[in-house]
């Protein structure tokens, strides 16, 4: 039925033969129509909506942990206390923020923009996901308001099952729903890349975040439903006091390390893929330079996502798992590293005589390459068996998945959300104040974190809220480094807040970019194409000789 | 023809597609299903390496008739699942339904036996707790333990998989389907056939390889 | 039009499906009543896996259906190999260590109690 219509060079704007109402006003401006909507750009902004309150939450519990932190004596909150601050920073950035922030919130309003399709495949279901996303969300924060649980982000057995007294299972049950919302996401992910793609779209024209975006949805269908039913199986050992992992009766809490590793290893990729997706995405705009190695990018995330499943016993090599295993489960650690530094080569060798602007997402796009290739490289000494003994449950580990999550994910997050602002907005942000944030940002962030590496290698212990005076300068350090943080994080929620009412009108394509997203007016329209597009070339055909229009806000 | 055309959704471009997605949608459901019940199949491999003895034990008290006659009750409902879809198939309304109904019913009928089999477990205190069996090693609670959570976790699915028909019976009460679009039916039919096989492993790790 | 659902199966290869199953139930009960040794567990997990890939290659249509299908329900089951496999790669060789030249380099060891440093 598509064969019908005129061929058009996708790179064109195609001009829509009158101004289609916007996916804002098309439906409805009332708040029932927002909540009820199944328009995935609406879903992706409620999504926002959500993600932003919960790292609100986990940033606060970290604000908190870090003020206690800058004296050695454990003066201003208890132990206890400080036990449930960290289970909350973890439980509500893990689960809240970083697996639902890039594919939930931008992959839900640019997956069908860039597929050249007008919703995905499942629309309901993808409101469904929200709810049961938000409904783990609250279950999570009424186990922190009536008393909070203390036993860290990772839930192990025995003292979570039996000796705690704190409220492990509502806690668990929000993580629950969190998770079946994860599996309906990916699996609306999965199903609209197949079989949604515009006509002339194959999987090797594909933009870069789709493929990192599809793997990372491998994961989520994969790996959350282990994770459930060691959940269930949980919080059947702590309601009923009968044996699953609790020693005394003859379990193995070794087992549920495997089975919640089995989920939350790759969950750590969840958290990472998709910020590889929009750097991939940001280099090569930027760069004016179609991306270096294309089949190599898109194959490394399959395969990161695929070794991601076979190394989960890294994380548990002091915790009575077999030698042997161990053995295993490094060689396979390592391996992750060859499509990882693939990435990084082949966004190096994009930026290589390319024509750089340094706009706000690239900034960010190459705060992320320097800090994942730090971040990455740690993990490479955490896979060693004998180093790892030495470091394991030290600061040097937060160093390693901060640089990751944070340095990382959240980098690449708000990478892709200044790169996508004005196509979702439909209003450019301040482009100066935009960099200014990134700037702030990143050294914020390395103040924060890298004196954790040196103070974990010199042994100070992760999860203790007093510590030996001789780290106390590094704590400080550490601690400075997360105010200007917290000021790099306040400045783009108070920017873009004010892009929206006073920010300059965006046009269709701002970045004068190549993906099919950009050739649909900004904001797009409710079925986002005034008629479906058709893919006639591979993507990332930037070049530098051609005259340039970058708008800046 | 244009009733079929009607149930195309907005965001698909033809029945085709539509067909596609909703079926590939399924598969990828029910392949977090096995990763689902994989982990408990998980648990049960490793305690049955660890406590071979207790699960020898343990597992010589499950109730093989009633479990046999489930079993039984399940692969003819699948077979019945099976001609409701031929009937889908070949825009054969009344057997649909009644095809349909004679599933829903074995379905019931498999969750009444199980139901008598909980209770009988209970009196006979296998369920896992302060008040179980003291004749068993202590591991021999693992294996119970895992008894109640796949057979447990399985019944919910089975009444889901009830509900779910009971949808597609209203679907058809209504003349929904036709031989051009019943992909409804076949999707449901997946789970249903799904939730079988499931049993199919639970029957043969739960009731017969523990027997000696 | 129908094309792209899956072909009509005849109902008699329904039936047949169901009465070998129900052939293979009655065996698979009837092998648990003889002791067998080690070969029950053979035969009982060999008969459940039969009659899960006659569920799905003829019930669930998977024989007729298209390739990207066979990839998606291979999928689960590779995951869940993976994940046994893994997991029984510490399970099998608890508690072993490498030994030296010319034994088994694993073999069964208690592992010695770690040494202490005495308490200044």
């Amino acid at each position: 039925m598509n064969a019908t219509l005129p061929q058009t060079e996708t790179l064109e704007i195609p001009k829509p033969p009158k101004r289609l109402l916007t996916y804002f006003e098309d439906g409805g401006r009332t708040v029932g129509s927002w909540l009820l909507t199944t328009d995935h750009k609406r879903i992706g902004i409620l999504y926002l909506y959500s993600i932003v309150a919960f790292f609100t939450i986990g940033a606060i519990a970290a604000a908190i942990m870090r003020l206690e932190l800058i004296t050695p004596a454990g003066d201003l909150v208890t132990s206890d206390t400080y036990n449930k601050l960290f289970t909350i920073h973890g439980t509500v950035m893990v689960w809240f923020f970083l697996i639902p922030s890039i594919p939930s919130v931008l992959g839900n309003f640019v997956v069908p923009l860039m597929l050249g399709a007008r919703d995905l495949a499942f629309p309901r279901l993808n409101l469904l996901s929200w709810y049961l996303f938000n409904l783990g969300g609250l279950l999570a924060l009424y186990a922190i308001a009536i008393g909070g649980v203390d036993t860290g982000w990772t839930f192990y057995t025995p003292y979570s099952s039996t000796f705690t007294n704190t409220h492990v299972v509502t806690m668990v049950a929000g993580v629950f729903m969190a998770g079946f919302s994860s599996i309906l996401t990916g699996l609306n992910f999965i199903v609209t890349t197949h079989k949604m793609r515009a006509p002339g779209l194959t999987w090797f024209r594909l933009p870069l975040f789709l493929w990192s975006n599809y793997a990372t949805s491998v994961i989520l269908v994969m790996a959350t439903p282990v994770l459930a039913m060691t959940l269930v199986l949980l919080s059947i050992e702590r309601i009923w006091g009968v044996g699953v992992f609790d020693p005394q009766l003859g379990g193995d809490p070794v087992l549920f390390q495997h089975l919640f590793w089995f989920y939350s290893h790759p969950a750590v990729y969840i958290m990472i893929l998709p910020g590889m997706g929009v750097v991939s995405e940001l280099v090569t705009c930027f760069a004016r330079k179609p991306i270096f190695g294309y089949h190599f990018v898109a194959f490394a995330s399959m395969a990161i996502a695929l070794i991601g499943f076979f190394v989960w016993g890294h994380h548990m090599f002091t915790s009575g798992a077999s030698v042997y295993s161990g053995l295993v489960f490094s060689i396979t650690s390592y391996l992750v590293a060859v499509p990882s530094a693939i990435k990084v080569f082949n966004w190096t060798m994009t930026l290589h005589r390319g024509r750089i602007f340094l706009n706000t997402p690239m900034l960010y796009a190459l705060g992320f390459i320097g800090l994942f290739t730090v971040g990455g490289l740690t993990g490479l000494f955490l896979a060693a068996l004998a180093l790892d003994v030495h470091v394991t449950d030290t600061y040097f580990v937060v160093a390693h998945f901060h640089y990751i999550m944070v340095g990382g994910m959240v980098t690449g997050f708000l990478g892709g959300l200044h790169y996508w602002w004005p196509k979702i907005t439909g209003r450019l942000y301040p482009e100066s104040l935009g960099r200014l944030a990134a700037l702030i940002i990143f050294i914020g962030f390395n103040l924060t974190f890298f004196p954790q590496y040196v103070m974990g290698y010199l042994g100070m212990v992760r999860r203790y809220h007093a510590y030996a005076p001789e780290f106390q300068i590094y704590h400080v350090m550490s601690s400075a480094g997360a105010s200007i943080l917290g000021v790099g994080y306040l400045l783009p929620l108070i920017y873009l807040i004010w892009s929206l009412k006073h920010g300059k009108k965006a046009p269709a394509n701002p970045w004068n970019a190549t993906g099919l997203e950009w050739q649909t007016p900004s904001p797009p329209p409710k079925h986002n194409f005034a008629q479906t597009p058709i893919v006639t070339r591979p993507p990332y055909q930037y070049s530098a000789e051609t005259e340039e229009h970058m708008v800046y806000g | 023809m244009a009733n079929s055309h009607e149930a195309v959704a907005e965001q698909f471009d033809d029945m085709p597609q539509q067909i596609e997605a909703s079926t590939l949608g399924m598969w990828t459901f029910l392949a977090t299903e096995i990763l689902f019940f994989g982990a408990l199949f998980l648990a049960y491999i490793v305690y049955r390496h660890t406590y071979a003895q207790a699960f020898a034990l343990a597992g010589r008290h499950t109730l093989i008739l009633y479990g046999t006659i489930n079993t039984a009750l399940l692969l003819t409902s699948s077979f019945t699942m099976s001609l409701a879809i031929h009937s889908a198939q070949e825009g054969k309304n009344k057997p649909l339904l009644g095809f349909l109904l004679l599933t829903i019913f074995l379905g019931c009928g498999f969750l009444l036996v199980k139901g008598l089999e909980y209770h009988e477990d209970v009196h006979e205190h296998l369920f896992p707790g302060a008040h179980f069996t003291r004749e068993l090693p202590a591991p021999g609670q693992i294996f119970w333990v895992l008894y109640w959570v796949m057979t447990g976790v399985h019944s919910i699915h089975l009444a889901a998989g009830i509900g779910l028909l009971a949808v597609i019976v209203w679907m058809a009460w209504r003349r929904r389907f036709s031989s051009y679009y019943h992909n409804p039916v076949l999707i449901s039919g997946l789970y249903w056939h799904f939730v079988d096989v499931i049993w199919v492993w639970l029957y043969a790790l739960l009731y017969l390889i523990n027997r000696h | 039009m129908t094309v792209l659902n899956p072909p009509i199966v005849p109902r008699k290869i329904y039936g047949l499906i169901w009465v070998v199953l129900l052939l293979l139930l009655l065996l698979n009960w009837g092998l648990a009543q003889l002791n067998l040794g080690p070969f029950n567990l053979v035969a009982t997990l060999a008969i459940a896996f039969i009659q899960m890939m006659l569920m799905l290659l003829y019930l669930m249509h998977v024989r007729y259906n298209t390739p990207l299908t066979w990839v998606f329900v291979a999928a689960g089951f590779i995951w869940l190999v993976v994940m046994i496999n893994l997991s029984l790669s510490d399970y099998l060789t608890r508690g072993a260590v490498a030994g030296r030249f010319g034994k088994s380099w694993i073999h069964e060891t208690s592992v010695p109690p770690p040494v202490y440093l005495p308490k200044p």
